[in-house]
């Protein structure tokens, strides 16, 4: 069984609606017990870094988080909740991968948020099928994880930043796979058959 | 000049989005749809996913439909087309209230897009960029050239669907919305809507200029060469149609080839 975590991030329909697309059983869930039993785990989000890191920790479930073992998947936000620390209300995250979350500074006139769909490029060893190199994914973000040892895809826009991470057990995306279209599906779905 | 040009296009890969419009009443596409190998051209999330699989990057959902009943007629329609399609998708028409969003954010919709309660109460947009972040909310702004008697000719705001002229002018009205909290602006002109013979380029560029957040185009559209120009001369982030796409005149495919062709960054 999927879990997927609730601690209120805003719009995580869209996510459950794919899974639901792609057949997979899965839970909503913000119980440690269920999070911790369970064979996978996505961790959405949408929202503020401040404010949600907040919520986590006001309920425990950051630590909760950390002391996963099974595969995890953080999503958009919640990629740059695992960071290390976010510009964004300049507050210390969740430290699995060491990265800093930045905000766009744009350097050729590039507007902020980053939105719309944008090309990913595979960075050496990955868990991501061939097939998504070079592939349009669907970004909304103003806040972006720099490039480091556990980065696996990268996106330019200005500047070369973090598509996708990997360190252990945890896995992590910037775009929203369950908006990108196939190949979001195919990103999801090397996720779920880990 | 032309390679700087072209250069300056391939260091920013952002695609540029071509968005198909719906117009939804009583839960079914209106406007005549010619689309091929389609069980029922009016059921809107069987031609939503038709679109998706032809390429669009996104579709926008107008429904006009007058109701009492329209705050659950629209959440309805938010989660069968969810459920369905893999891309993202904005819903409009008769948006309100605070209240009428958030059943919409809870039923799946990406974005929800506001045109004259906006201008009739400019605080919504504060109220829902605060609520749901500026990502999720679409300015959409109806406008004409309009002769001023003895000031200069200037655009001006329409409401209710272009039937009502304001005093207010398309260039203030845009910017005042970006400083609100809008994500993107949805500019029709009226002038050039149903004409097929190009977008407002020169207003779009001004607007593009102007402001920080994307600019989606409509009105005008009627050859793949006028989306080049939306998207160089008008500098415009995405461009939408309805018409030309329903009857079946220009096909998403062909007029992304014929974009990327012409060296504009496209999703293939």
């Amino acid at each position: 069984m999927i879990s997927i975590i609730n601690y209120n991030a805003g719009n995580i329909r869209s996510v459950l609606f794919a899974l639901d697309r792609l057949g997979v059983d899965y839970q909503l869930t913000a119980d440690p017990k269920v999070i911790r039993g369970a064979d996978k785990v996505i961790f959405p989000g949408v929202g503020a870094a401040g404010s949600t890191m907040a919520h986590l920790r006001a309920t425990g479930l950051d630590e909760v988080i950390r002391g996963l073992t099974q595969p995890v998947f953080g999503i958009c936000v919640g990629m740059q909740l695992l960071c290390s620390h976010s510009e964004e209300n300049d507050v210390d995250c969740l430290g699995i991968f060491p990265d800093k979350v930045k905000k766009f500074r744009p350097v050729n006139g590039e507007k902020v948020p980053h939105m719309g769909w944008n090309t990913i490029h595979h960075n050496g060893d990955s868990w991501l099928s061939e097939a998504t190199d070079g592939e349009h994914c669907y970004y909304v973000h103003s806040y972006y994880v720099e490039t480091g040892a556990h980065t696996v895809a990268t996106t330019d826009y200005g500047i070369t930043f973090s598509a996708c991470l990997r360190k252990d057990n945890f896995y992590a995306a910037q775009f929203h796979p369950e908006k990108s279209a196939k190949a979001g599906e195919q990103i999801l779905s090397d996720f779920l058959t880990l | 000049m032309a390679i700087c040009h072209s250069t300056d296009q391939h260091s920013n890969m952002l695609a540029k989005r071509i968005i198909p419009c719906l117009d939804i009443k009583d839960g079914r596409t209106v406007k005549g749809v010619n689309f091929v190998a389609l069980r029922d051209a009016g059921d809107p999330v069987e031609l939503g996913a038709k679109y998706s699989e032809a390429g669009a990057d996104e579709l926008v959902f107008l429904d006009i439909t007058a109701t009492h009943e329209k705050r659950k007629t629209l959440a309805k329609l938010a989660r069968q087309i969810a459920g369905h399609l893999n891309i993202p998708f904005t819903i409009g028409g008769g948006i309100k209230a605070l209240e009428d969003v958030d059943v919409l954010l809870d039923s799946g919709a990406d974005k929800v897009s506001i045109n004259s309660a906006a201008v009739r109460r400019p605080e919504l947009i504060d109220e829902l960029a605060n609520g749901f972040g500026s990502q999720f909310v679409v300015v959409a702004v109806d406008a004409r050239i309009v002769s001023g008697g003895q000031a200069p000719d200037d655009w001006f705001i329409h409401l209710n669907g272009g039937r009502l002229k304001t005093e207010i002018k398309l260039f203030d009205w845009v910017k005042e919305a970006q400083e609100r909290g809008a994500g993107e602006i949805l500019f029709t002109s009226m002038d050039h809507d149903g004409t097929k013979a190009g977008f407002a380029l020169d207003a779009l560029a001004k607007m593009s200029d102007l402001l920080d957040i994307p600019i989606i185009a409509s009105g005008g559209a009627g050859k793949k060469d006028h989306f080049v120009d939306v998207f160089t001369h008008g500098k415009a982030d995405a461009g939408l149609a309805a018409s030309i796409f329903h009857f079946g005149e220009i096909g998403i495919g062909e007029l992304k080839q014929h974009l990327d062709a012409a060296n504009v960054p496209v999703r293939l």
